[in-house]
Formats: C-alpha cells, structure tokens, sequence
C-alpha cells in the first residue's frame, strides 16, 4: 500500500513546475506531508524521492538537517505548541511560561501528552517581539501568553 | 515638523492587506509607469541614486547589488527575496507582509523589471503562517488583475512569484543558506566567490534581497529620489567608503519597554530617543542597563559607559545608522532590532541566552563555528550554575575573536554574530562578570545543560 495519498501526490506534483530543479520541491513536499500525516515515515521518504527524482537519502539528509520534521517512528499531536526562548522572550518571562507548559502538560519539550493533543516545543525567536512572551500554535503566533492564558490556550487544544 | 510614516502608513487601515484598498491609495502606479515609461536600467539607476542600502543587515547598497549581474546574460535571472526574519528580537519584515503586503509585493515587480527577472523565490520563514497566507492571497489577487502572469500591462513583460516556506533554521538568512535551501538541499551556505550575483540559485545569476528593501524600492520609485535623501544620515566626508544612511528606516523594539513596538522613523535616531519616545521608556520605571541595538549578531551597548569626547552622553546616545553602533564596537546597525535589558537583570543570564540562540542555529558546516558556539554555551551555562572560573571570561573572548569570516576561519558570517554578543558583553561588563564568578552566585534559571541541536 502506498505511504502517500493520490491527493497529497498530486499536490506535491503540483509544485514541481514552479522551479526549475524538482528537487526544489523537497520541502514543500516534506511540509505537506507532515501536515497531513503529522510524521515522515521512510516509506513516505521513498515516495517523495521517486516523485522527485531523487534518492532517498538526498531527500533524509535534506529533512533532517531542519530538526523540524517528526520521523523514525516519532509523530505530532493534533497541535504543535511552541513556546518562544529568544532573548525578548526570555526577558519577558519566558522560561517561566516554557516550565508551566511541560509542568501543566506533564511532558517535556519535544515530547507530546499521552492523549495525542498537543506536541510542546520551545523555539528560538519566532519573530513575535511584540507580544513577548509568545507562542506559536502550528504555525500561528499567539501573543503576549500569561500563565493564565497558557492554561486556557491548553484547555482549548486539549477539547 | 512631524514626521508621517511612508513603509508603515497604511497598517491600520482596514482590510489594508487588500489590493483593492492598495490601488485605491496609489497603489502600483509606479510599477505601471515603470513598465510604460522607463527602461530597466532607468529603475537600477534611480534605486542606485537614492542611496538605499539593504534592510537585511549588512547594508550593502542595493543598486550597486544589482549591477552585479553579468550584463546581456540570457536568463534565466532569479530574484529571492529573504523573508526568513530569524534575527533575534526582528519583526518588522513581518509587520509589512502581514499588514502591506502589496508594498512589498510592487517592490518586487520593480526589482524584478530593474534586473529583468521573471521570477522571484520569495523565501518566507515557516514560524511566519500568517504572513505565509496573507502573501498567498495577495499574489492570487495580483495574478486575477493581470499584474503577475504573462504580459503585464500588455508591455510584453511577464513575472512570477512564487512563496517558498523554510522550516525553522536560521542559516536560511543567510544568502547562500537560502538558495541552498531553496534548491532543496540542507541549507549550508556557499563559499564566495561566486557570489550570487554571478551563480546563485539554480546556479543562474541571482540577487538575493530582504522584504523592507522591497518597501523601500516601492516608495523610491513612487516619491522619488529626493525624498528618499531628504532624511538620514549622509556619508561621513572623512570616509570615503561610507555610503551614507539615508531613508525612512523600521526599528522594532523589544525587551524591557514599556510599549514593544515598530516604529518608522528617519535613519539615526538615537538609541535613547528610541526607546524614551517611541518605546515609552524602560519597563517598569526602572533604568536601561544594555542595549543590544540590531539583533543579537550585533553585541551589546553599555547604558552607562560615558561616549568619549562628548559631555554627558553615554553608548544609550548613539544614532541608530549603518555606522553609530560600530563606534561603540558593535557590529553595525543590522537588523535595527533594538532589545532593551533593564538594571535588574543579569548579563550573566542574557549572554547564557545568547549562546544558547547561536549553539542551536550554527548548521554545523565549520568547525569553528559548530565547536565555539557549542564550548561558548558550555562555558555560559558554567557560569551560570555559580561554577565558572578566572579564566572563563578569558576563554569566552578568545573562542569569540577565533570564529567568523572576519577572522577567516568560517564561510558565513553566522559565527561572526555569534562572536560579538559575547565579545561586548564581556568586555563592557567584565566586572558583573567577575563578581558573578567570585560569589559563586546561581541563576535563578540554572539546569542542567541541555544538549545543542544541530542547527
């Protein structure tokens, strides 16, 4: 059985006119697959490689050295909640909140809580200055994160 | 006379990320008259007379930049734009493509004419989502009316611009990084020359630019070039490499103000005008210990080291342009991310935080740089835990002044960034250092060390 979706092929061929080497595609790929399966299995590696011409070593050795992409058995939760260390964070209180969050979901950062719901991260800078100290949930900044608005963030992805 | 925003002056409007509103405003008259009127070498030329420098960091002059490029090449020519905005305490790329979209967008069309690309990578940073969607649908909006596609403004000119997402590593700020990356590899950057201007993505020419920079390009184009000189800084006559620092310019406070904000205002503005009058002062009624003025890369400010030769000023006073931070030994204005650190807070912790950044984010390619950064956290972290000794701020400062492309030992300039925070601090507050030593004292945030990651 095939590891990837006709769809999620087809998307993934989708981009390859967009530049001029397909292997150009292999994060865009990466992203859509990780979207959609929350991991990048080997198996998903060996298919993206043969839709882009490539080995599958050329397409492991571009994934891993992001440390972005969950793989090796590894998977995201629902969410990915990532809690922000850069220096604005930190001087805004940030470690504090990084400690409530693995705390209040009895995980550390990089692990995921037993009911699959959310993934804990930390990040480096992630561009939100100005509502330090922040979040990223998926990919959407969450600004200016209290205590209190961490416990009620957390109690939404965990509905 | 008060000074009106240009690069940020439709952000509060509503639904300001619309083309409709856009046009409505003025919106890509300059790129329709640009297509019409003038020749491509007329739009390099009057970018190179406004004297706009890059707004990614380094401040290379952005039409000298573009005349880089082999001429009569046959294409194709790439143009990338560098929306990766990693650089500790940075946001004001992000500002612009969440709220201006279409600014930047007609800025890259002019580019794109000026060097006579037809398509633009515009490499956006994955922790940037809504941006990401903001853009997209910006694009869309722009390929419906006939301003992307084939042909536009039937002058025979076609352009395409493509949004490119990174996945969460610094290195893709770095020029070469994000061709790399682009082209789907691990994002390690190249050794120069070639510089990309002759071999860049694909290995075809490309010119590689920043978001503000495209902002710049727009108004430039529109207002032209007195305007843009009419505020700044205009090149030092004792040096006649200065290129000057003119044009409205984004800082982004952060850190210890009252109001993290960014700001537009003209280039040179002093760091203390910036954070008492834009940024409501320091936090909390308390006093400016440190200021890091452009991002991380580009070390630390001493609020109370008094400036030499002029009375009563301290390193809080210097103007924020390409030169003012490197006469206090920063690196230059870089990013123009301006991070206040309050007198109640530990430069011990700051600096542990620091190595921390660049430790995660050295994609391991140098020795120097995978290794220093590595051994700078170890130290950091030993400091921290009330073990350091004598000779650890010592050791800091060498493996500091050992790694980048200043010294020559690494290929990018990563290492020369992470080198300079660590240089400054010590040296500017060697004694807080010191006496964190002898104390043995603990930081309220030391643990056990962490291993780095790779990138």
């Amino acid at each position: 059985m095939s590891a990837l979706s006709d769809d999620i092929k087809t998307r993934i061929r989708a981009y390859i006119p967009r530049y001029p080497s397909k292997q150009a595609v292999t994060l865009p790929a990466l992203h859509l697959v990780h979207d959609e399966y929350r991991t990048v299995s080997n198996e998903a590696i060996v298919e993206i490689a043969g839709l882009l011409d490539l080995h599958p070593s050329e397409v492991h050795d571009t994934m891993t050295f992001y440390e972005f992409f969950k793989h090796d058995g590894d998977k995201l939760g629902k969410t990915r909640l990532w809690v922000c260390r850069g220096l604005a964070c930190m001087l805004r209180g940030a470690y504090e909140l990084q400690e409530h969050c693995e705390h209040k979901l009895g995980v550390k950062c990089g692990q995921t809580t037993a009911d699959g719901k959310i993934t804990l991260e930390f990040a480096e800078c992630i561009g939100a200055c100005d509502g330090a100290p922040a979040c990223l949930r998926d990919d959407k900044h969450e600004m200016n994160v209290t205590t209190e608005k961490a416990d009620s963030l957390i109690a939404e992805l965990k509905r | 006379m008060g000074f009106e925003p240009t690069l940020l002056a439709r952000i509060n409007k509503p639904n300001s990320a619309k083309l409709e509103g856009y046009r409505a405003d003025g919106g890509y008259a300059a790129f329709e008259k640009a297509l019409k009127d003038k020749q491509p070498l007329d739009v390099v030329t009057q970018v190179k007379d406004s004297g706009l420098r890059g707004r990614g960091g380094a401040g290379f002059p952005t039409g000298l930049k573009w005349t880089f490029l082999p001429k009569d090449h046959p294409g194709p020519i790439y143009l990338c734009i560098n929306a990766d905005e990693s650089e500790p305490c940075t946001y004001n790329n992000r500002i612009l493509m969440e709220k201006d979209p279409h600014q930047v967008l007609e800025g890259i069309m002019l580019s794109c004419y000026a060097i006579k690309s037809n398509r633009a990578y515009f490499y956006i940073r994955y922790e940037y989502g809504d941006a990401y969607r903001t853009l997209q649908a910006a694009i869309d909006e722009c390929y419906a009316a006939g301003l992307l596609g084939k042909n536009i403004f039937g002058k025979g000119f076609d352009l395409d611009i493509f949004l490119h997402r990174g996945a969460g590593a610094y290195i893709c700020g770095e020029e070469t990084g994000l061709i790399e990356s682009l082209e789907g590899k691990r994002a390690w950057p190249r050794i120069k020359p070639p510089f990309p201007a002759i071999e860049g993505a694909f290995r075809k020419p490309t010119i590689v630019n920043n978001v503000e920079t495209m902002a710049c390009v727009t108004q430039i184009m529109r207002r032209g070039i007195d305007w843009f000189k009419s505020m700044g800084v205009p090149p030092d006559p004792k040096n006649p490499r200065d290129a000057g620092s003119y044009g409205p310019k984004l800082y982004t406070l952060a850190g210890h103000v009252e109001k993290p904000i960014c700001v537009e205002v003209p280039m040179g503005i002093t760091c203390r005008d910036l954070v008492e009058k834009h940024g409501g002062g320091v936090w909390k009624g308390r006093k400016a210990k440190s200021v890091n003025p452009g991002g991380l890369s580009m070390g630390f400010l001493d609020c109370n080291a008094p400036l030499k030769g002029e009375d009563g000023k301290t390193e809080y006073d210097i103007p924020l342009d390409f030169n003012g931070p490197g006469k206090v030994g920063c690196l230059g204005l870089g990013t123009a991310a301006v991070t206040v650190i309050d007198d109640q807070t530990s430069m011990v912790d700051v600096l542990h935080n620091v190595c921390q950044f660049f430790s995660h984010e050295s994609c391991g390619q140098c020795t120097p740089c995978r290794e220093g950064t590595g051994w700078m956290l170890k130290i950091t972290d030993r400091l921290r835990r009330g073990q350091g000794r004598t000779e650890d701020l010592d050791v800091l400062v060498d493996v500091a002044d050992r790694i980048g492309i200043i010294p020559g030992t690494t290929i990018c300039g990563l290492s020369d960034g992470a080198g300079w925070p660590v240089k400054t601090a010590i040296r500017k507050f060697r004694k807080e250092f010191e006496d964190a030593i002898r104390d043995g004292s603990k930081s309220k945030y030391a643990r056990p060390l962490a291993m780095a990651g790779a990138h």
